[in-house]
This record gives C-alpha cells, sequence and structure tokens, in this order.
C-alpha cells in the first residue's frame, strides 16, 4: 500500500487534557439556517415567540439538509436574512435568552426499532458532518447498498493542529461513542468498524481501547500523525488501503467515514432525546489567556468563548480562526456566532506570517510532494492564470480538497489555496 | 472597533523560503570553492568573484532599468555566478568573465523574466556562449602545480589539456590518477574538479531536502554504466569531467529541470546519455553542459508527460 502523503506541521495540542469550561447562558444567540452544506434550513417559528431549549426553530430545506434546535430558552428577537456580521445573504435566527434554559416538552427519546427509524434519529438530532464540513449526517449514512458495507470507519484522527474536540469526545463523551457506534453495528451492520486516531493522542486511544475492548468487531486503527491525515479519502487509502475513484462516494469501495463527535450527537439524540445544540470547542492560539475547551450552545458569539479563556493576551487580537489553521477561516469580528461544525478558535497576535511578499514560483516541486491527492498546484496555477480550462480540468482541480498542504510547503509564499479556489469556481461557471 | 485580519486558508505556513534555499545552495558550494582556490590558487577566488559581482550588478541594474522588483536578496543570481565562474578555466580574462556574467542573467534569465521563468540554466548557457565566443580562452587549461616537484603533473603547463581531452585524444599515458582526479588536482574549469568537494555539497543538500535523489544519481550511474558499456573507462568518465558540478548543481536546478521525481529520474538519464554521446562522439571533448542545455529545453515536455496521476482519476 502506498503511504499517503502530507505534512507534519507543529501540532499544538495544548489542550489535550483540559477540563471543559462550561459557558454561562448567554444573552442572545444567533443561529443561521445553513450550518451544513446542502440546502438552508427554513424557520418555523416567529418574531416574538417564546421558545424553548432544544425547540426546533429550522425545518429541513431538503434531502440533503439538517433541522436546527434553540440552543437557548427564551423570546426569538428577529429573523434576519441578512447575516448581521458579515452582511451576507443568509437567514439566520436571534433569540434573546431567559436566562433559564427551560426544557422543551416536546424532549423525549425517540423510538428506534428498524433502520429507518435510525436514520430518521439521526437525522432529528440535527447532526452534521462535524469534522469541519458539515454534511448532513442522515443522508450520509443512507447507503443504498449496505450488504456491501465493509468499513465503518470512525473518524477521530483530528489531525489539524490546536484541535482537540473531537479527543475530549473520545475521552469525556467515550459512553456516547460506544452507544453511537453499536447502533451503527446493529443497523447498519458493517462487517468491520474502525475507530482512527493518531498516534499522538494517546489518552483517546487508551480510552477508546479500553471502551472497545470486548467487541471483536471494532478495531482501534493508531494512525501516523500526519496531516490530513483526517481527510476522509486519505484515511480510507490508509486504512482499507483502497482509493475512492474520482467523482465516486465512499460507499462505492464499501466504506463510510463518520466523525466521532458526530457519533457522539445522534447517540446522545438517541438516548436522551436531546438534539445538537451545543458543542466542545477548542479556544486556543498564541494570543488566548488560558487556552481551554469550552462548552458552548450553538449561536453564542465567540467572543464569549475567548471571554472565559481569561481573555487576550492583549487587547485585540490580529487574526481570529474559526477551524484549525491548515483549514479554517479567518473571521471578520468576534461577534460571529459558534456554529455546528465550529471545533476550534484561533487567536494569533501576529498576522505578520500572512502577509508575507509572495515571490514567483522556482518549480521545486515541494507541492508536488505533499499533495495527498496527489495534484499538480503548479500547473493548476499556470492554467488558471492562463485560462486554460481544458488544463485544469485535465489535472482535475476539482479534485483538490483544499487540504492547504501545498500553500504550507511554498517556499515562495505562493496563495495556491485561493487559486484552486478560484479555478474551481472558474470552471463550475464555464460548466454552465 | 474590531481590527481583525481576514485571510485565505492555510493560515500557518512552514519556514521555508526561497532566499533559504539558495542560502542553503550557496553554503553547498563552499567545499568545492575551497577546493578550487587549494588547486588553482588565489585567482581562482578572483574569478569566483567577479562573477558573483556582476551577476549581481546585472541582476539589479535590468531590474532597475525595467522597473522591476529587486530580487537580488534571494540569492540566486549568487549562484548563477558562483556556477558560472566554476565552469570557467582559471585563466580567464576578467573582461570575459563579466560578459558571460552579463549573458547568464540578462540574456538567459532577466529576459525571459527573471527567477522561475527562464527555461535554460542560465550559467550553463553562458558557458556555452563563451565556449563558442572565447574558444581559446575557455580552453586555455592551466594546469595546478605544474611547477611544484611533489606534485608530479604529467599535462603540458600553461596549455595543459583537461583529462577528457587527453582521452578525446588517445593521449592517455600521461592521465591523472584517479585519486587525483576525485580530489581535483588536475586541469579543468576550476569548480569542476573537486569531485569529492562536490559530493560533499550535493550530500548536503540532500539532507537539507533541497534536492532530490533522482537527477544526480541518475545521471551519474548513466554515465558510468553507459561509458563501460562502450569500452570507456567507466571511473574516468566519473570523474575527469564536469559531471559531478552538472549532476548536483546544475542538474537539479529547480526552475530548469521537470518538478516530477519521474521527471527528475529522465532528466538524469537523459541527461547522462547526452554526455557519453557528446563525449565519446563529438569533436569536443566535454558533453555535460550541452546535454543539460537539451534536457532544459525538454524539461516543459517532460513536466507535461509525468505529470502525476491524481489519486483515483478515472479517465
Amino acid at each position: 500500500m502506498r503511504r499517503s502523503r502530507g505534512i507534519s506541521p507543529p501540532y499544538n495540542k495544548n489542550t489535550a487534557s483540559s477540563t471543559v469550561l462550561r459557558l454561562p447562558i448567554p444573552a442572545q444567540v444567533h443561529i443561521p439556517m445553513k450550518m451544513h452544506s446542502g440546502k438552508p434550513a427554513i424557520p418555523v417559528v416567529k418574531v416574538g415567540e417564546d421558545v424553548k431549549l432544544g425547540q426546533l426553530i429550522g425545518e429541513m430545506g431538503g434531502y440533503v439538509s439538517s433541522p436546527i434546535h434553540a440552543s437557548v430558552s427564551g423570546c426569538v428577537q428577529s429573523i434576519n436574512d441578512r447575516d448581521p456580521v458579515t452582511g451576507q445573504k443568509a437567514v439566520s435566527i436571534t433569540i434573546a435568552s431567559d436566562g433559564l434554559n427551560t426544557l422543551c416538552p416536546n424532549i423525549k427519546r425517540p423510538n428506534v426499532r428498524t433502520l429507518q427509524e435510525f436514520y430518521d434519529a439521526v437525522r432529528d438530532s440535527g447532526a452534521v458532518g462535524l469534522g469541519g464540513a458539515g454534511y448532513p449526517a442522515a443522508p450520509k449514512l443512507a447507503i443504498k447498498n449496505l450488504e456491501e458495507l465493509d468499513y465503518m470507519l470512525i473518524n477521530g484522527a483530528e489531525c489539524e493542529p490546536y484541535v482537540t474536540s473531537d479527543t475530549n469526545t473520545m475521552v469525556a463523551d467515550a459512553k456516547h461513542v460506544y452507544v453511537g457506534v453499536k447502533l451503527l453495528m446493529e443497523f447498519m451492520m458493517p462487517k468491520k468498524v474502525c475507530i482512527c486516531i493518531e498516534d499522538n493522542k494517546t489518552k483517546a486511544i487508551q480510552i477508546m481501547q479500553e471502551t472497545f475492548a470486548y467487541d471483536s468487531n471494532v478495531e482501534v486503527c493508531v494512525l501516523p500523525t500526519l496531516y490530513p491525515q483526517g481527510e476522509r479519502k486519505v484515511l480510507v487509502q490508509n486504512i482499507t488501503g483502497r482509493i475512492v475513484p474520482e467523482g465516486a462516494r465512499l460507499a462505492d469501495v464499501g466504506v463510510n467515514v463518520t466523525n466521532v463527535t458526530t457519533v457522539a450527537v445522534f447517540a446522545r439524540y438517541i438516548a436522551t432525546g436531546l438534539p445538537l445544540i451545543k458543542k466542545v470547542v477548542t479556544v486556543d492560539g498564541p494570543a488566548v489567556k488560558s487556552p481551554s475547551n469550552v462548552l458552548a450552545p450553538i449561536g453564542t458569539p465567540i467572543r464569549e468563548l475567548f471571554d472565559i479563556c481569561g481573555g487576550f493576551v492583549d487587547e485585540m487580537p490580529k487574526i481570529v480562526l474559526m477551524g484549525g489553521p491548515m483549514m479554517g477561516y479567518a473571521q471578520p469580528s468576534l461577534d460571529v456566532p459558534v456554529v455546528k461544525t465550529t471545533n476550534c478558535l484561533i487567536a494569533c497576535t501576529d498576522s505578520s506570517s500572512l502577509r508575507k511578499k509572495v515571490t514567483a514560483c522556482i518549480k521545486c516541486g515541494r507541492c508536488l510532494s505533499v499533495c495527498p491527492m496527489r495534484l499538480m498546484p503548479p500547473g493548476i496555477e499556470t492554467s488558471y492564470r492562463t485560462k486554460n480550462y481544458e488544463a485544469l480540468k485535465r489535472l482535475r482541480v476539482n479534485m483538490c480538497v483544499e487540504c492547504g498542504c501545498c500553500a504550507y510547503v511554498c517556499p515562495a509564499q505562493r496563495h495556491l489555496v485561493q487559486v484552486i479556489r478560484l479555478a474551481k469556481e472558474r470552471l463550475w461557471l464555464e460548466g454552465k | 472597533m474590531d481590527k481583525l485580519t481576514v485571510s485565505v486558508s492555510p493560515h500557518i505556513h512552514y519556514k521555508i523560503n526561497t532566499s533559504r534555499i539558495m542560502l542553503d545552495v550557496l553554503i553547498a558550494l563552499i567545499p568545492a570553492f575551497i577546493t578550487s582556490v587549494i588547486v588553482f590558487g588565489a585567482r581562482a577566488a578572483v574569478v569566483t568573484c567577479v562573477c558573483v559581482i556582476s551577476c549581481i550588478l546585472c541582476e539589479w541594474g535590468f531590474e532597475k532599468i525595467t522597473k522591476r522588483e529587486n530580487t537580488i536578496g534571494d540569492y540566486s543570481a549568487c549562484i548563477t555566478g558562483v556556477l558560472l565562474a566554476f565552469n570557467l578555466p582559471v585563466t580567464i580574462p576578467i573582461w570575459q568573465a563579466v560578459f558571460g556574467s552579463a549573458v547568464a542573467i540578462i540574456l538567459v534569465k532577466q529576459l525571459f523574466g527573471g527567477l522561475g521563468k527562464n527555461f535554460a540554466n542560465p550559467a550553463i548557457t553562458a558557458r556555452i556562449v563563451m565556449f563558442l565566443a572565447f574558444s581559446v580562452s575557455m580552453t586555455n587549461w592551466y594546469s595546478p602545480y605544474e611547477s611544484t616537484s611533489l606534485w608530479v603533473y604529467p599535462i603540458d603547463g600553461v596549455a595543459g589539456a583537461t583529462p577528457l581531452a587527453l582521452m578525446n585524444s588517445g593521449n592517455t599515458d600521461s592521465l591523472p590518477s584517479i585519486m587525483q582526479m576525485f580530489l581535483g588536482v588536475r586541469g579543468g574549469s576550476l569548480g569542476e574538479t573537486g569531485n569529492l568537494a562536490l559530493l560533499i555539497g550535493g550530500i548536503y543538500l540532500m539532507i537539507r531536502k533541497v534536492i532530490t535523489w533522482h537527477a544526480p544519481v541518475s545521471f551519474i550511474v548513466v554515465v558510468f554504466g553507459l561509458s563501460a558499456l562502450i569500452g570507456q573507462d567507466p571511473v574516468y568518465h566519473l570523474f575527469a569531467g564536469g559531471l559531478f558540478l552538472g549532476a548536483i548543481f546544475m542538474a537539479t536546478d529547480y526552475v530548469t529541470t521537470p518538478y516530477t521525481n519521474f521527471g527528475r529520474l529522465i532528466f538524469g538519464i537523459g541527461a547522462g546519455l547526452l554526455t557519453v554521446l557528446f563525449r565519446v562522439y563529438s569533436s569536443y571533448p566535454e558533453g555535460v553542459s550541452f546535454a543539460i542545455l537539451l534536457m532544459n529545453i525538454l524539461t516543459p515536455y517532460i513536466n507535461r508527460f509525468t505529470e502525476t496521476r491524481p489519486l483515483g482519476r478515472v479517465k
């Protein structure tokens, strides 16, 4: 088996053994209707309506969509057409908290006896791919040819630097991981379940091994620490040796990959009836006084998470990221809310490293040697600049997973991921 | 008001830049430079300095005139200067060295768009231009230690010949020993003779992961194997010419060689074949520079031919 390629950035898993801080009930939450890929959810509450904790406030907007629930009890203050922070066109609901967190009376354990009921429960839990992609869990698990499902990979690789929220799930919420894996085995009957963890997370490996000590079908697979180990196609290649063909789904090679926290989320829903309304978020970075994991209601402004971690070293950080440093998104403001897929917040005091001068490509080939998808970033870049769309197709720019390894190693500091995103968009527009 | 930088991922970068890579190449050239000064005397240092300074001045001047960004800070002009000097005989007139530097930087590099855009190796091309323009002074091989009784050296003094030239003319009796050639005590261009020093530099570059083994190893192996195959002395082909300088420092120049490892392998094999071909069957004794230049021209095609196969690509 050919080993996948990648990089070894400084991992900075400072919060791996930190206790989870509980955020006080926020005064106001701001819940976007699109925290997943696919169709946005549609609000089912009205302005001025009272909502309870865990109440459905956004119903699925299509098959590939996810329901959204109130993360505090209180009153719906406004339903916005535009995101108040970014100004982008996106529906969101603002709830003013009453500070009580009264549980919604409708919350009860779902009946899960058949596969369909299991899928329904996964859907109703609001679970989405919490590794970052946010693909709704229910359509992802709804595989047509279940008898051909050889591997169910539970992704706890967590290859991004800083992030420890999945580690936290495995260490502190092993019970729900266990329940979730058991449910998956019961209803989907994969031939084998692998809990995939990078070898730098010894505590998580130990606890998962103890948890699944008596399950012969469940193996804790320890992977070398190599970014992007948690990328699903990379994971499939490294665990099963199978290569997912271009354009095919993982199910086509008999594999399913589900994030470990996603598993815990729908397991909790099936066990308690509580949907996804809170998220453990790693708050770290050089600008944060005391980095920690924080349990935050979805919709909380990220400012409050930094505040509970002792605030910033300086008055104001220079750059704030949601997600890891390799694939996360730089945030324009501290008022943006925590969303379902938020696993990490990073604040840095210095943005100078990001403003390094871009120099000419010297064709050193470092980007080629680290690309896990074995693409050719220099060729893509040239083809994009010369508007050679045939070459972009030939070079399979659409297969790029945007892991950022190429830009990470580039000695000329070229913005390769940005160019690739632009090239993808350009191809999409051309195809329209 | 919050003032946050919004930039595209990834938000961290590896601590590397072009200048650092070029600096590593310069460091790797130091042993060969020292060897050249020991073997050929202080004039070797003078020629090297002249080439480096004129390369930097040419780059600076050209970019000033054309209002391009100043790039002398990336050390690439320094490397071109050193490599060009290493390709010249120690007796080269200074003005010719300056001319060669101008050809390398202005004609071969800057007129094609500067660093990263030139298709041919500037130092190699300038050497070939000089070889054709100043064929007398470019083959005026000074024989080191000719007057020292300690180093009995059979080649005639000032108008001596390189071991390759001797082999070409069938005069095999007066060849230096293998150890002499390995250490660099022989006639030749000032930087090409110190094979041991060049090897040390190459190993340094590989440890620093600046170059991969593909091009140099395949280049050297092919020259060795092929020359043995056609009945020549392979060890002399290894050490007698500019093979090590070419294979380690020219065939690994990022800009003018393929960027896929398979492509680098093809480059090395091709350059090795052409080198032996030129050395044995052409009227010139040396073939490394012609071979590398020809492979430089083929590089875009090699890159195209060795395009990587994306993981799971469907035709």
